[in-house]
């Protein structure tokens, strides 16, 4: 199964600037045309499935606007 | 079943204040990679910043530390009194191009001939970004701004100014390198930069700092993307990147 994650955009940071669109290497992000942030801003968003949380996003973000996270596989292990 | 763990989240060196940077200005990134170096290093407490003149003059607002304002230009000279009369904080500068390398040229030069033991963040964007888009000493050869609508004459206002270079050549300092905020890879590569101009400090190398390439759509008057290619495309050729004065002591330093 392929690395899961997802992204939590801070609507008030985020100035719509789209560098995290054009840096996604997974192609999953786009502006939110149908909302607009507190300051008048289409935020970005996740728009498909297929976010590993490799943080690119959040390396470009000059707001610090995202949050990324990542799911972690537990190992079912056999303690006793 | 699946647990999550958070890869990246705002440091605690910034505060929640939202900046007036426009859209896409890359001065936010330089405030994140500042705010994450004093997080890793655990030195956020003792930490004491020194803002500018110029876009980034409301960085007090922004970081979630000490911080004071000095007037146009005169940021080296008010963290050396800090740094000479606290010895045991860190004292850091965040400048512009037209606050550092206009205004402010006899003070970035003689904090480093002193070789004062501070960290220096040069953000070059080749314009005055504050006041309009006018020419700063940065400005490319032929670059238009609203001050050289027709592009600068260099037989007219002369050449851009190297800063990394120029310092390298002072014995006083004991880090100085050139990046760029223009893609991931180089952001990663500016933020180890910023790292080690701090362990400068913190082991009293000397003057220490880095020149950040980095864009202002705005008065550049293009997309925050197209920035960015312009600063792949026009500003590296003119702004190498690279290391141009490394302590030896901090040769072999892995961050």
């Amino acid at each position: 199964m392929p690395i899961r994650g997802r992204i939590e955009v801070n609507q008030l940071h985020c100035k719509g600037c789209e560098l995290c669109v054009m840096a996604c290497p997974q192609d999953v992000m786009a502006l939110d045309m149908e909302h607009l942030t507190p300051k008048g801003y289409h935020p970005a968003q996740l728009v498909a499935e297929g976010c590993t949380g490799c943080a690119i996003c959040a390396i470009v973000c000059p707001d610090a606007a995202i949050t990324v996270y990542r799911e972690t596989p537990q190992k079912t292990r056999a303690t006793a | 079943m699946v647990m999550e763990k958070v890869v990246y989240q705002r440091p605690e060196s910034l505060t929640d204040t939202v900046t007036h940077y426009c859209p896409g200005c890359t001065h936010g990134v330089a405030h994140r990679l500042v705010a994450e170096v004093l997080d890793e290093m655990g030195i956020r407490e003792k930490t004491i910043g020194v803002a500018p003149v110029g876009c980034s003059v409301f960085a007090y607002n922004y970081f979630n530390h000490d911080y004071v304002e000095a007037a146009h230009g005169r940021a080296p000279a008010m963290a050396t009194g800090i740094k000479r009369v606290r010895p045991q904080n860190t004292v850091y500068t965040y400048q512009g191009d037209g606050d550092l390398a206009s205004i402010g040229m006899a003070e970035i030069v003689h904090a480093a001939i002193r070789g004062e033991n501070i960290t220096v963040i040069f953000i070059n964007n080749a314009i005055y970004g504050m006041t309009g888009g006018q020419m700063a000493p940065t400005t490319l050869a032929g670059m238009k701004t609203t001050s050289s609508p027709l592009g600068r004459d260099v037989e007219l206002t002369g050449y851009p100014v190297k800063m990394a270079e120029m310092l390298s050549t002072i014995d006083g300092a004991g880090y100085i390198v050139r990046r760029s905020l223009h893609n991931p890879v180089n952001i990663r590569k500016a933020k180890k930069a910023i790292r080690k101009a701090f362990e400068t400090q913190e082991r009293g190398l000397g003057f220490a700092m880095v020149e950040l390439l980095s864009s202002c759509p705005t008065n550049w008057k293009i997309t925050p993307q197209e920035a960015l290619d312009f600063i792949e495309n026009s500003m590296l050729p003119v702004y190498p990147l690279g290391d141009y004065k490394v302590h030896p002591e901090l040769a072999g330093l892995r961050v």
